[in-house]
């Protein structure tokens, strides 16, 4: 079989199951792929002798039993793997090599997958284009100098070009389904609560969450499946019935209502987005599901208060990276002097940028008018997605705003890069579940994402709308391979 | 001084001063593990040893709440008299310093888990009601060790993450003896409910001291100072005097008082300014988002009150009540749980009265001059009720016990034993007695004929002839009465 890499992970794991394929053979195909497609800057970290040997060990007693049996699989670096070095996309974790596992990684793991490396990110996942890594940006394999999303930009290249058959991103405010979005990809980010964020570097505590990126709603579920475990060692890991997602994954979504929101007709949205939503309405509908408009009247409220809240937590969760125990450390003169020269020069502009943020609004004669009120208002958005779900199974939106853009184009205008995430970071707020499918391609041909949104714990209803709308649309990915020389 | 012997106040020129002393004491909970890992906790290991990747804060990590920690806590609250609030919010203190891996402390700001209480204080001139404004649980940090080097500062962070508990009073102390009448109550409280083991040469217990001092008679609290982490109820003595009268100099100078932190110099015995108001954290408090608000059901704290013992003050009362001691007697004996089980297991056996005496007389000495605690008795509770009950009845004198107590005293001995290797029983033996007595009035026949005739003070000197003579074997009451008769 000499298309290994173009095969979907459901069809490696059948053709490994029935002894078509090896893990070795598979492996290795999506090694040789991943070591020819460098100039993606996809990986921070390979680790393909590794690998290669683990799929060795696989063949020779192969567990065929398994979900994930002998399957290569790279990850963001933002989670940490036990002997690998994990940066998070930071100079100030640049040598930073973790004697421990993420839950979410030890999950894949147990089920037989194979780590190869570890893929690019914005530097603590604060990005929505991957150019604030330490590591360079990462090309988007649907057009040179184009931005994959981000955070989780190596991941959506990564899967986007077939250098892993599937992967997990970490989403904060849109981490996942943005990238996802812009690669023509698929991505969900689950109920907060459904995957650990044991092992995982922290950005801002309650909204991060981790979530498979695939190339089809398929292996998205089957990877929900595998990672999403209750864990003693999160405090706000959620004990709840999970299901069998990918087996119990059906296209019959007849009679389900989904709400269309009007405040998500927002001021300057381009007539391509507006069309996409049209047209994922009418193959809803073709789908037999029902369509009610409803309101959810705070989400102009949504991105103030993400980029209050976020950066608040963050202000307080990066406070360790301090030169003192590990990573990165800059000589100093005194203690205060190492600390500053250390942060100074281990953390990049945009981590700066938010620390600084979340230290003002948190700071006494300030915490009141912008923290406190921020956490009032994400209670007036949950309160919204309450009262719509009422009405609604689920929710459908566009997953951003625009399509892909250019390397270098937003990186001097924040605003413009954090205004990326006004369809993704309400849902972060409220802590439920949404998935980015890609539904079409605007005039550039690149591709534009539609998002679902769930009600908390109801993976299993956005994913099944996801897989009966994937069906209708029909998305085919220009990827051309110009990287390859 | 004034005439109340009891109040503490200060004397400048015309003016008297009041002190007004609020305390925040941090008590480490009595728990195997950590308040949010599973590191262990015992004092003395060698650095470094007792420490997670959640303690020292690795990429990654979460903290999981300790329940034990959170029980012991509820605990300490339900002996403060305190209300327990049944919903609780872990915020972070953010601050840097290189003994703080996280970068913050987790501790309890807006919501603590235990809220308003009291401490009752027995004070020579009556009891004394201390307010306990709250409780909250929090994370100590670690360790900066300065010394081992002259350029680098080494850390330990075995006490890091460690649980306390911050024990703040009302500003309801007024002198330096009522702080240490409370920090010994406190202590007794927590070491009765085993939640805290009070050892402040370990650390387990400190305190900030907040002083401020008023013109007697004054409704306004004057402003404060808080002298930081003093670790001894003698320092925390010498520091309120020291501050209070730095105060009152300052107010008499006409000058105006700073809010500051100071340091207390056990050295030189003076506070140091530390740090301005001016100069103040910001700690930027806010909710910890890797721990929910932490909630606890009226079962569970019903639970904990069936696991609570029976406290010093119920404890004094039925003292009092049951074995007739006196106030002082009572107050003694259950200061410390120690002592109080060591009484109450002597007295299953021996006569209450005795059992006192013995325990807060001979015993405390003896230990005393030992440096011993109470724990470390060679005296068994059995050995001594044994002892007790060789004098009541009558088979020893009181004096000949305090013989056999100071053999006991080398070891653990059996005082049955020792009487008898000794022959140190006492003669109770009428007939024997009165053969001694004979021989003692034969023996002094002249001294015998004054005292018939009138000189009665010459009694004693036959009961001391007697008593030589039986090498203090002689039982006194017996030889009282025969000598009464005979002579």
């Amino acid at each position: 079989m000499s298309d290994i890499t173009k095969q979907s992970l459901s069809e490696l794991v059948e053709n490994i199951k029935s002894k078509k394929l090896s893990s070795s053979e598979v492996t290795k195909a999506f090694v040789e792929r991943s070591e020819k497609s460098k100039e993606l800057n996809a990986y921070i970290t390979e680790d393909y002798a590794n690998a290669l040997n683990k799929a060795k060990n696989f063949d020779k007693k192969p567990n065929l039993d398994l979900k994930l049996p002998g399957i290569p699989m790279a990850v963001k670096d933002l989670f940490c793997t036990r002997d690998l070095r994990t940066t998070a996309g930071s100079k100030i974790l640049n040598n930073f090599v973790p004697t421990y596992e993420s839950t979410v990684t030890q999950n894949i793991w147990n089920e037989g997958a194979i780590l190869i490396g570890k893929l690019n990110c914005d530097e603590f996942a604060m990005g929505s284009s991957n150019e604030t890594s330490f590591f360079g940006n990462v090309q988007n394999p649907i057009d040179q100098n184009l931005v994959p999303g981000g955070s989780s930009g190596g991941s959506s290249s990564a899967v986007a070009a077939q250098l892993t058959p599937i992967t997990i991103g970490t989403d904060t405010g849109g981490s996942i389904r943005q990238p996802a979005s812009f690669t023509g990809t698929v991505g969900l980010k689950p109920t907060y609560g459904s995957c650990s964020r044991y092992g995982i570097v922290a950005f801002a505590s309650s909204l991060d969450q981790a979530g498979p990126m695939a190339q089809n709603v398929k292996d998205c579920a089957l990877l929900q499946e595998v990672i999403s475990t209750y864990d003693e060692k999160d405090s706000t890991s959620i004990d709840f019935k999970r299901n069998e997602y990918s087996k119990e994954l059906t296209k019959d979504i007849k009679g389900k209502k989904i709400g269309i929101p009007k405040e998500y007709r927002v001021d300057g949205m381009s007539k391509e987005i507006e069309e996409l939503w049209k047209k994922g309405i009418e193959y809803a509908k073709d789908c037999g599901a029902e369509i009610i408009d409803i309101s959810l009247p705070h989400t102009n409220y949504a991105l103030p208060t993400y980029y209050i809240v976020a950066p608040a937590e963050a202000s307080s969760n990066l406070a360790r990276y301090d030169g003192v125990k590990y990573g990165f450390r800059a000589e100093g003169e005194n203690l205060i002097d190492m600390y500053e020269k250390t942060r100074s020069e281990g953390f990049g502009a945009e981590v700066q940028r938010r620390i600084m943020i979340g230290t003002y609004v948190l700071s006494s004669g300030y915490y009141d008018a912008y923290y406190l009120k921020a956490q009032k208002v994400r209670k007036l958005i949950k309160n919204d997605f309450d009262e719509a779900y009422k009405k609604v199974d689920v929710i459908l939106t566009p997953s951003t705003p625009s399509s892909a853009f250019k390397i270098g184009e937003k990186t001097n205008d924040p605003v413009s890069m954090y205004l990326n995430d006004i369809f993704t970071v309400p849902v972060n707020l409220a802590g439920l579940p949404g998935i980015s499918i890609p539904a079409g391609h605007d005039a550039k041909g690149y591709p534009l994402g539609l998002q679902i949104i769930g009600k908390a714990f109801d993976e299993q209803n956005i994913l099944n709308i996801a897989y009966a709308m994937e069906e209708k649309i029909n998305f085919k990915n220009n990827i051309t391979d110009w990287w390859l020389k | 001084m004034s005439e109340n012997k009891s109040e503490y106040l200060i004397n400048r020129h015309d003016n008297q001063y009041e002190v007004v002393i609020g305390l925040e004491v941090h008590a480490q909970v009595t728990s195997q593990s950590k308040l949010f890992s599973t590191s262990a906790t015992k004092f003395g290991a060698e650095p470094n040893t007792q420490v997670s990747l959640v303690d020292a804060a690795f990429p990654g990590m979460l903290p999981v709440i300790n329940e034990y920690c959170v029980k012991q806590a509820i605990k300490t609250g339900i002996g403060l008299k305190a209300k327990i609030n049944k919903r609780s919010v872990f915020d972070r203190k953010n601050y840097f310093y290189a003994d703080l891996p996280q970068g913050y402390q987790i501790s309890q700001f807006k919501d603590p888990i235990v809220g308003e209480g009291k401490v009752i204080l027995d004070m020579p001139e009556g009891q004394k009601e201390v307010g306990i404004e709250r409780l909250h649980l929090e994370q100590d940090a670690g360790k900066s060790i300065h010394d081992l080097d002259p350029k680098n500062t080494f850390v330990d962070l075995n006490r890091s993450g460690v649980a306390l508990m911050e024990i703040v009073s009302k500003p309801d102390l007024r002198s330096p003896d009522e702080v240490n009448a409370y920090i010994k109550k406190l202590r007794s409280i927590m070491r009765y409910l085993g939640t805290c083991d009070g050892n402040m040469q370990e650390g387990s217990l400190r305190a900030d001291v907040n002083v401020s001092v008023r013109k007697k008679g004054s409704k306004e609290f004057g402003t404060r100072c808080e002298i930081k982490n003093v670790n001894s109820i003698k320092f925390m003595q010498m520091a309120i005097e020291y501050e209070a009268n730095r105060q009152v100099d300052l107010i008499e100078e006409g000058r105006t008082i700073d809010q500051e932190t100071r340091l207390f110099d056990t050295k030189k015995n003076e506070t140091r300014s530390m740090r301005s108001k001016e100069d103040a954290h910001d700690y930027r408090y806010f909710p910890d988002p890797d721990l929910l608000p932490l909630e606890v059901s009226d079962d569970f704290i019903e639970n904990l009150k069936l696991e609570i013992p029976e406290l010093p003050d119920e404890k004094k009362k039925r003292f009092i009540e049951k074995f007739k001691l006196t106030p002082y007697e009572a107050n003694i004996l259950v200061s410390d749980i120690e002592t109080s089980n060591y009484f109450e297991n002597v007295i299953k056996k021996s006569d209450v009265k005795l059992a006192t005496n013995w325990i807060i007389g001979e015993l405390f000495a003896a230990l005393n001059e030992k440096n011993l605690e109470i724990t470390e008795s060679p005296i068994s509770t059995g050995n001594l009720s044994k002892l007790i009950n060789l004098i009541k009845d009558g088979t020893i004198s009181g004096k000949i016990a305090k013989t056999v107590f100071e053999q006991m005293m080398e070891g653990d001995k059996d005082p049955q034993k020792i009487v008898e290797e000794k022959g140190l029983k006492q003669e109770s033996d009428p007939k024997a007695l009165e053969m001694l007595i004979d021989k003692v009035i034969d023996d002094n026949r002249d001294k015998a004929t004054e005292y018939k005739s009138g000189k009665v003070k010459l009694f004693g000197f036959f009961v001391g002839q007697v008593m030589k003579i039986s090498g203090g074997k002689a039982n006194p009451q017996l030889v009282n009465e025969i000598l009464k008769k005979k002579l």
